[in-house]
């Protein structure tokens, strides 16, 4: 649904955003018309893997069922996923995603460290979906 | 002051869950706006809506639609939408236009319809949409950012779920008091705990509900309040509707991710503390010389965000701050004696408008049982989707 966001298996998974060749500033998701820093004279926008590992900066969870474009089976019962906003030491900035199924906002706390993992969003007969989820450090998969 | 606009008039519609149109809300408004001011709306020189969605057409109304049903009559029109700070970019605009000497009398409209349960993006696949994205990748509803805040304020500050339903509890027994407010029942802490969780800290009685309203003003040039018999209205003297500065560090509604602070510093102050701080100065006045405050309560916690934001306490002290009982009434800055949007909900186009309502209820002494003693300067602050911020500063 997203084209080039983010790359790679198993332990070469790693999320994409952009780097400004003239300022630097890495942008995620991908910026790949200008560069939104408002003192940059604009430079061509790379393509570049962000940490795999950064800190919890929050997270929180949906016990409700969010409405369509989110795509879930309304015959089955709703299974509340955590969602966590993720702080990457070496861009400086936070990515939100959702949390590897079955880890709860019961195991997490704010600063402790996750690492971005592949994971399905849903699918159908035809297509999967696929996305980033985080997952907290020293947990198996 | 050469930046002050008078405020004529002030109207609302009862919020609620009417299942009328947004026309029906607004143009009540306006009738109870032009009615308080002693104008006839034929006098008006220009309309300035706050925009909604009408279904099946294609993009946003508000201006003509509600000059259209107060009958045509060849006013001035402008149509603003800026999501949530719609309102207070429609009081913007009024302002600069009677600033600029283009019309003496503006009518100010708001109004909505809101659908029922979460509120969600356009239809369609819009892969370019961040508010699309953030539904369809993440299933990131309003409340779910809410809680983020909310669990981000526990591990800073040391805030605990008592403390938000504090928030509630105060702005319930607000709402109480007014007849404009959808929810008028006072709520107990214990309601609050037993109420479900709908995004991890938040309850549903942390977070606002979706409603229907509609609010008013009539702005005029000081000039016209005068020779209209008004020696001393409420004026208006700022209206802050500024954007974020790059780096915006703080996670924020509908985006996935912040911007990078790696190749400039963040700035001192976030988003919404600038919001305040553009106000402020624009009105030549600081946290210290309010009487009261008007915020965006959108979750309990985020009201108490919103008071470090404006300066009526240091960061992480909100929580002190509400527990002593400063921001209640009788405390040394009462916010949200509206009742907030815990109390009337959000009909998102109107809501900037209704606040700006109650500082000149609060600042005319018309506020009934949940008048401020001696307020004389009150602030409005809330935020946008999509970048937008607004405060508005009134004085009498
Ligand atoms: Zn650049």
């Amino acid at each position: 649904m997203v084209t080039g966001w983010f790359t790679g298996e198993g332990e070469g998974f790693r999320l994409l955003g952009t780097r400004c060749s003239a300022c630097a500033s890495v942008f995620f998701p991908r910026e790949d018309v200008l560069c939104r820093n408002p003192g940059c004279p604009g430079g061509d926008l790379r393509e570049v893997p962000l940490s795999r590992r950064g800190r919890v900066w929050s997270y929180t969870d949906g016990r409700y069922r969010p409405p369509s474009p989110y795509v879930s089976d309304p015959e089955l019962p709703w299974e509340p996923y955590a969602l966590i906003a993720v702080e990457l030491a070496e861009e400086r900035l936070v990515v939100l995603g959702q949390a590897v199924p079955g880890v709860t906002v019961a195991d997490l706390t704010v600063g402790m460290e996750v690492e971005v993992v592949p994971g399905v969003l849903n699918e159908d007969a035809e297509t999967t979906w696929t996305t980033w989820h985080w997952r907290p450090t020293g947990v198996g998969a | 002051m050469t930046g002050e606009v008078a405020v004529l008039g002030t109207g609302m519609h009862p919020w609620g869950k009417w299942g009328r149109s947004f026309v029906e809300y607004g143009t009540a408004a306006a009738r109870a706006a032009l009615d308080d001011a002693g104008v006839d709306w034929r006098d008006v020189g220009s309309v300035v809506g706050a925009d909604t969605v009408r279904g099946g057409y294609p993009g946003y109304v508000a201006g003509a639609t509600f000059a259209k049903a107060l009958g045509w009559q060849g006013a001035r029109v402008t149509s603003v939408y800026a999501a949530c700070a719609s309102g207070a970019q429609a009081v913007g605009t009024a302002r600069a236009q009677i600033l600029a000497g283009l019309a003496d009398v503006v009518l100010v409209v708001g109004a909505d319809s809101a659908p029922k349960g979460f509120f969600r993006p356009a239809g369609g696949d819009r892969a370019d949409d961040p508010d699309w994205l953030r539904f369809r990748i993440l299933g990131a509803t309003n409340p779910t950012y809410f809680g983020l805040y909310a669990r981000r304020r526990m591990a800073m500050h040391g805030d605990t779920p008592e403390d938000f339903a504090r928030v509630k509890v105060k702005n319930s027994a607000l709402g109480a008091l007014n007849p404009y407010a959808r929810y008028r029942k006072r709520v107990t802490a214990e309601e609050v705990a037993a109420s479900a969780v709908v995004a991890d800290p938040l309850r549903l009685l942390d977070i606002c509900a979706t409603s229907d309203g509609g609010a008013a003003l009539v702005l005029s040039s000081m000039e016209f309040a005068r020779r209209h018999g008004v020696a001393e209205p409420v004026r208006i003297r700022a209206v802050s509707t500024v954007t974020p500065r790059y780096p915006n560090t703080v996670l924020d509604l509908p985006d996935i991710a912040t911007d990078s602070a790696v190749a400039v510093a963040p700035p001192e102050e976030t988003f919404r503390a600038s919001i305040a701080r553009a106000a402020y100065e624009e009105a030549g006045v600081g946290p210290e010389d309010l009487s009261f405050a008007e915020v965006y309560d959108l979750s309990t916690a985020l009201e108490l965000q919103w008071y470090e934001d404006l300066g009526l306490c240091g960061e992480g002290g909100a929580a002190k701050l509400l527990r002593d009982g400063g921001t209640a009434p009788g405390g040394r800055i009462p916010v949200n004696a509206s009742g907030g949007l815990a109390s009337f909900g959000e009909a998102v186009p109107a809501q900037a408008i209704a606040q700006v309502c109650e500082l000149v209820w609060q600042l005319r002494g018309e506020a009934g049982d949940r008048q401020i003693e001696g307020a004389r300067v009150g602030i409005s602050a809330n935020q946008g989707l999509f970048g937008h911020g607004s405060a508005v500063v009134a004085v009498r």
